[in-house]
């Protein structure tokens, strides 16, 4: 009976976490001061990538579950990544736990309505650039799981002030051809002797070489996406719409 | 009849057999002048000036080349400088080797050795940058750190030496430089605490000729500037192939960053030899002089280059130099007879260091050093340029040099050694990509003084050739492989490889007219008129 009273004690804390019985509880700080000691060599010390790929995001192609993960960690991925068989699995679990949350952004308390904010997303064209779970156009960046990516305050500033910091893979270019024609777009490709760009106008393709073009201007002040300032989109509207946007976490609707 | 055996002599021309002549050290010596359409060592002359001296390949008729064949290897991503004799190429992957037939690119022999499934790389792709030749075999540096020399005709081994152990962190990705009677490398692992050295066998048996550590041991000069025990994990790999001068019997040998690479606090002190040149003698290995260009570093800017030796007039004397434009971003001129520093200037942005004093030593700007907050500095860890090779020409008298554009914010962080493991104390941020860029500059070879600059679209991984054509070759991240006017930086040819260039072009004559060969990605490119 003694033993028994004991054994609850120690399982108890396991419980809570969620965890099966021969899971160790992860130690996020702890995996954070791993990580920034012998991952940031090649992950970036925020986890932005170096050498190694970009971690920071909600989906790790080659280590889509926590098991994965862990696994990836502990015994590498070859041929490039080696492993951390110096970690206990207490350690692993934590350094995973670590590279999980940078990926995603945590849950925050907000005021707005999620609900009203789907109707404001519909009502002011947002459909137009943007696609969600497979619906609307693709001009700008796919929204479906950028509540994970983004927090509020960066949601508010891209509807309010979208060239304060430009998408990746969104820089507006404007090119002059030698013959005087202008054409306005998002840069899709470019090397030192060629560019391709989608035309703001038409959406249309187009490709050149740079020596026949008198001139590429990078916008790098400027967003394709309108700003929406306070007449076009009032603060109570603003904050349905972050709302909503921060309910979008990748999974189905 | 005369007639009759040419018209014969063409007819065979597909079936012709290329005869493997043994390569002695007086054709490698000799080859710019003897036989300019081999490619015989890592920089194509002992040098290192990675130059063509083929001219058929003219700034008039560049824009006609096209691919005449290409290579795929079977891994990933090649930084390979092949190896041209006698109509046969000689090319190597991570713990692999091929010959290749100059005309088609098809194999003649290939040989494998298992990379042991324990194997790490530590802080480095697994790639290898080439073979070296000599005599009648090829010689190859292997991940899990063994010199393998292979019979030239067939890729039968005929010697392999473990060199050093990889289970501490140890690891080989240079090609080997062949000299006189001795095969000479060195060794990666500057991320996991090891003590680097350079190595010499001889090319006949495998047996060690010298060693020179490049971190010295107790009662050695040099061990002073460790405090306490850092010098037994203070680093200083020597990853990338050296240079050599017959006339002086000196080699000269880039060494890496002290570790752990962030976090200085227990390795104080100058930490040498880590980020210098050395020059030591090429029969003993003795040190004759070294050079410091960053001490006590902390942005893991290793001085693995391929050391430039040119002759020429400084304040109204001839000298023999070494010249380098450096990771730390910038540009050295040094005496290679004495290691007296001549000249400097930065070559790219830099934010670390106000000047260089009338020594060479940096004189630094206050609070550079990686925190725990993080440190924003230029270059980046990457540094204003890498391993990959610059490119001389004695007939422009410029250098030639892939620059990045990279500033990092640098974070110090605790490292503890646990062999075979990370021990680097810390990492970087880069800046957006969008602030990032490059260039390949042409600098005056005895100032360091832009003349010329092309400007890329990222921060390149590409090597440089320079040709007697009045060429530059090089490639870009974006899959570009390029030429440009030597003396003006102009673009006269360009092809999309379809992934990155990140390796060195080589420049060698099949059946007589002059190719180019440039990796991108996994394929080897080989181009022609």
């Amino acid at each position: 009976m003694g033993l028994n009273w004991r054994l609850g004690i120690l399982a108890l804390p396991v419980l809570l976490a969620g965890q099966s019985a021969h899971d160790p509880v992860p130690d996020i700080p702890l995996g954070k001061r791993i990580f920034e000691s012998q991952c940031a060599v090649c992950h970036g010390q925020d986890g932005s990538g170096g050498r190694g790929p970009a971690l920071n995001r909600p989906t790790l192609l080659k280590a889509p579950d926590d098991q994965s993960l862990r696994r990836a960690i502990a015994e590498g991925l070859p041929p490039e990544m080696p492993g951390a068989w110096q970690l206990s699995v207490r350690e692993v679990a934590s350094v995973a736990a670590y590279v999980r949350s940078l990926g995603s952004v945590p849950v925050e308390p907000l005021k707005g309505d999620p609900t009203r904010g789907k109707l404001v997303y519909q009502s002011k064209g947002c459909a137009s650039c943007h696609i969600i779970q497979g619906q609307g156009r693709a001009h700008g960046p796919e929204l479906t799981a950028i509540g994970a990516k983004r927090n509020a305050a960066f949601l508010r500033e891209a509807i309010r002030n979208p060239a304060a910091e430009l998408a990746e893979d969104y820089l507006l270019v404007e090119i002059e051809t030698r013959s005087g024609q202008r054409i306005r777009g998002v840069r899709l490709s470019e090397d030192p002797f060629t560019i391709q760009l989608r035309d703001t106008a038409q959406g249309r393709f187009h490709s050149f070489r740079k020596n026949a073009l008198k001139d590429v201007r990078r916008l790098l002040s400027e967003s394709s996406m309108p700003a929406y300032d306070e007449a076009s989109l009032p603060a109570a509207e603003l904050e349905d719409l972050v709302a909503y946007l921060a309910t979008l976490r990748g999974g189905p609707q | 009849m005369r007639s009759f055996f040419a018209v014969y002599a063409l007819w065979i021309w597909p079936s012709v057999t290329w005869c493997q002549k043994p390569v002695p050290y007086s054709r490698i010596l000799e080859a710019p002048l003897k036989e300019p359409g081999s490619w015989l060592t890592y920089s194509g002359n002992y040098q290192g000036h990675r130059f063509s001296p083929l001219q058929e390949i003219t700034t008039a008729n560049v824009h006609q080349l096209r691919v005449r064949w290409a290579y795929q290897f079977p891994l990933a991503r090649t930084e390979v400088s092949p190896i041209v004799a006698d109509g046969v190429m000689y090319i190597t992957a991570p713990n692999q080797a091929a010959a290749l037939d100059l005309r088609t690119g098809r194999p003649l022999w290939k040989w494998e050795r298992p990379v042991p499934a324990d194997y790490q790389s530590i802080g480095f792709s697994r790639v290898n940058r080439g073979p070296a030749i000599l005599d009648d075999k090829l010689f190859v540096a292997t991940l899990d750190c063994y010199l393998v020399a292979l019979d030239l005709a067939t890729g039968q081994q005929r010697w392999a030496v473990r060199v050093a152990d990889y289970k501490p962190g140890y690891s080989m990705t240079l090609a080997p430089l062949a000299v006189k009677d001795k095969v000479i490398v060195g060794l990666s692992g500057g991320e996991a605490g090891i003590r680097g050295f350079i190595d010499a066998y001889y090319a006949a048996s495998g047996k060690r000729a010298w060693r020179f550590y490049t971190i010295p041991g107790p009662g050695e000069k040099g061990n002073e500037t460790w405090s306490g025990d850092s010098w037994k994990t203070g680093g200083g790999s020597t990853w990338v192939t050296g240079s050599y001068d017959p006339s002086l019997n000196l080699l000269y040998w880039g060494v890496g960053n002290p570790g752990p690479d962030w976090n200085g606090d227990k390795r104080l002190g100058d930490n040498l030899y880590t980020c210098s040149f050395v020059a030591l003698d090429a029969d003993t290995g003795k040190l004759r002089w070294y050079f410091q260009f960053t001490p006590h570093d902390t942005h893991d800017w290793d001085a693995t280059h391929v050391p430039v030796l040119i002759d020429a007039e400084i304040r109204g004397r001839m000298r023999k130099l070494v010249v380098n434009p450096n990771r730390n971003a910038f540009y050295y001129v040094l005496d290679r007879e004495t290691g007296e520093f001549l000249a400097g200037r930065p070559y790219a942005k830099q934010t670390w260091a106000k000047g260089l004093d009338d020594r060479g030593r940096p004189i630094l700007v206050p609070g550079m050093d990686p925190s725990e907050e993080g440190t924003l500095v230029w270059p980046s860890l990457n540094g204003a340029t890498v391993w990959f090779s610059p490119s001389y020409s004695p007939q422009t008298k410029l250098v030639y040099v892939s620059t990045r554009e990279v500033g990092a914010i640098y974070y110090k962080r605790e490292a503890e050694y646990k062999p075979g493991t990370f021990f680097a104390g810390g990492g970087e941020r880069r800046i957006s990509a969008k602030e990032q860029w490059g260039a390949l500059r042409a600098l005056e070879a005895t100032t360091g003084k832009l003349v010329w600059e092309f400007r890329l679209a990222s921060p390149p991984w590409a090597g440089v050739l320079s040709t007697a054509g009045g060429l530059v070759f090089s490639g870009t991240n974006e899959g570009n492989i390029f030429a440009l006017d030597a003396q003006t930086g102009k673009p006269l040819w360009d092809f999309q490889a379809g992934g990155q260039v990140s390796s060195n072009p080589i420049s060698f004559e099949i059946d007589g007219h002059q190719h180019i060969a440039l990796a991108a990605e996994r394929v080897l490119f080989v181009f022609g008129l």
